[in-house]
């Protein structure tokens, strides 16, 4: 008697009658969006920063580059062999040469010290391998170890990498990234109550219709389902909201540190929020809002039974 | 099929509704509940739809006993029993239509047969043409009415009913408990709380008296002695 159209038409009728529902009481409803679109807004929001942070200052795998610098004298044939040798270590992407000469060259060029070089005979600078760490390489430690296999080399005089800073950096990151991960679970608990609280008041409403519903034969699961979708609908419009925030946050944003990161030399532009940060925001908005219903719901209804 | 085996209720309150109460109701009869307000009717319907669960006894309905049934399997139970109130407890905010469904919206049945079988209950009750008007649209033996379309919608083995012509005139009443006797006529259990006397007379069914939380008799119009088991 009854097939899987059914079903889907029973579950299209309490997701139609939930969005109802909502539209009727339009103010009610957008406050209660509003307060979740808010709570949901902020997590969001730091993690752009976080990534925004990141993507300014580079990813460090890459920009944590280590510079060797050859002891004066050493042929620059030799520096080419251990070029070589250098690009086939693991963990090095690349490697770049720049001879002494090129170096005296740009440095000539950029500096305006032209003429006090002049003045001395001999090149003062040294051979110089730049080299660029594989991505993923990219934790102090391995950085550390690379560091350490080039001093070993009897020609390099020094091997230079502000690790110091690479420390400091990422944990600030990770200080931000777990006060991220804090900030979502407490509102995360947020969205959770305002939801539960706004069924709670809901269930209440519309007890007299509960009570008859029961009364014909109605199981607990259908007398959920309803309140459920309201749930959904309040946490996936509520991300919705979040996500138009921090996207107009974004791009209100945008020029204005276009202008900083010109001033720095820096090409670098505003990431606003990703097709995956959307997916989990609106996916998680949803779900939040779910289990606030199902919270509820599992609470009050039980109370709720037919009297005659 | 009802059957009270030696039932007593107490409520919270401690007041004790009914206690020591047999009888049985055997599928496909018809009989009514009389008594005066407080002899324990009410609690007796409540019983067998399975609103309050005995405190003492077996309630035995369509093969449950209903002492001992799972909260979960509650829904299925009361979907096998038709309940006429006499508040009627409608949806004020719902059409006719909606009210008279709603026992096969939470059953999920089709929607095709639903729209069938809502304009062929509201045939049998005199309704029909009066799907989208609202409850309150109506007047209150309309309203009454539309209380026993939503019971009997299902097809229930058992149909019980609680005053459903205390609102009504006198010919609207009659009206109403000859739909209950066309019910009856097809297999269907019927009891009917009333103490409109005169009403049980006329119907000439047998009638289970209630007096202060006992039965005080079985009284047989038609046919002596059938399945009653007094005290």
């Amino acid at each position: 008697m009854t097939g899987p159209g059914t079903w889907l038409a029973r579950h299209a009728q309490a997701a139609l009658g939930a969005t109802g529902r909502l539209a009727r009481a339009p103010l009610a409803t957008l406050f209660t969006i509003g307060v979740i679109g808010l709570a949901l807004a902020m997590p969001l929001g730091l993690k752009l920063f976080v990534d925004n942070a990141r993507a300014a200052t580079g990813d460090f795998a890459n920009a944590v580059d280590l510079s060797i610098y050859f002891k004066i004298g050493t042929p620059l044939e030799k520096v080419r062999q251990l070029a070589d040798r250098a690009q086939a270590r693991p963990g090095v992407a690349s490697v770049k040469v720049i001879p002494a000469d090129t170096a005296l060259a740009e440095f000539r060029k950029y500096s305006g010290f032209g003429a006090a070089l002049d003045a001395i005979s001999d090149n003062p600078l040294p051979h110089v391998l730049g080299i660029r760490p594989r991505a993923g390489a990219d934790s102090t430690a391995d950085l550390a170890k690379l560091r350490d296999y080039f001093a070993s080399w009897p020609e390099v005089e020094l091997v230079q990498m502000d690790i110091e800073w690479v420390h400091r950096f990422n944990a600030i990151l990770e200080v931000l990234r777990r006060t991220l991960a804090i900030a979502a679970v407490v509102l995360a608990f947020g969205v959770l109550a305002v939801v539960g609280n706004t069924i709670r008041l809901e269930i209440q409403n519309r007890r007299a219709e509960i009570e008859v519903t029961k009364l014909v034969g109605g199981s607990n699961a259908f007398v959920r389902r309803p309140f459920l979708y309201t749930g959904v609908l309040y946490g996936f419009l509520g991300a919705l909201l979040a996500f138009l925030i921090v996207y107009a946050a974004t791009t209100l944003l945008a020029p204005a540190v276009a202008d900083l990161a010109k001033a720095y030399g820096s090409r670098f532009a505003l990431l606003g929020p990703g097709r995956d940060d959307v997916s989990r925001l609106l996916g998680g908005g949803a779900a939040l809002g779910w289990v606030g219903a199902w919270l509820a719901a599992a609470r009050h209804l039980r109370s709720i039974e037919p009297q005659a | 099929m009802i059957r009270f085996e030696r039932v007593a209720k107490r409520y919270p309150n401690g007041r004790e509704a009914i206690s020591g109460v047999s009888f049985e109701v055997p599928r496909g009869e018809m009989v009514f509940l009389t008594g005066r307000s407080g002899a324990g009717k009410s609690t007796v319907l409540k019983l067998i739809a399975l609103l309050e669960r005995p405190t003492r006894g077996a309630v035995t309905v369509n093969d449950h006993s209903t002492g001992p049934l799972p909260a979960r399997k509650i829904p299925a139970f009361r979907r096998e029993i038709g309940v006429v109130f006499q508040d009627h407890k409608l949806l004020v905010d719902r059409p006719v239509f909606d009210n008279v469904a709603l026992p096969l919206v939470v059953a999920d049945t089709p929607l095709r047969e639903i729209d069938k079988r809502v304009r062929a209950a509201l045939d049998q009750v005199g309704l029909l043409g009066k799907e989208r008007l609202l409850p309150l649209e109506l007047s209150i033996g309309e309203q009454q009415r539309v209380g026993i379309a939503r019971a009997v919608i299902t097809k229930p083995a058992v149909l019980i009913a609680d005053e459903p012509t205390g609102n009504l005139d006198p010919e609207l009443a009659l009206e109403v408990m000859n739909v209950f006797r066309r019910f009856q006529e097809v297999g269907t259990t019927v009891m009917v709380a009333t103490h409109d006397m005169h009403l049980v007379r006329e119907f000439g069914k047998r009638e289970i008296v209630l007096e202060s939380g006992h039965v005080r008799g079985v009284e047989d119009v038609q046919v002596p002695t059938v399945g009653a088991a007094a005290r």
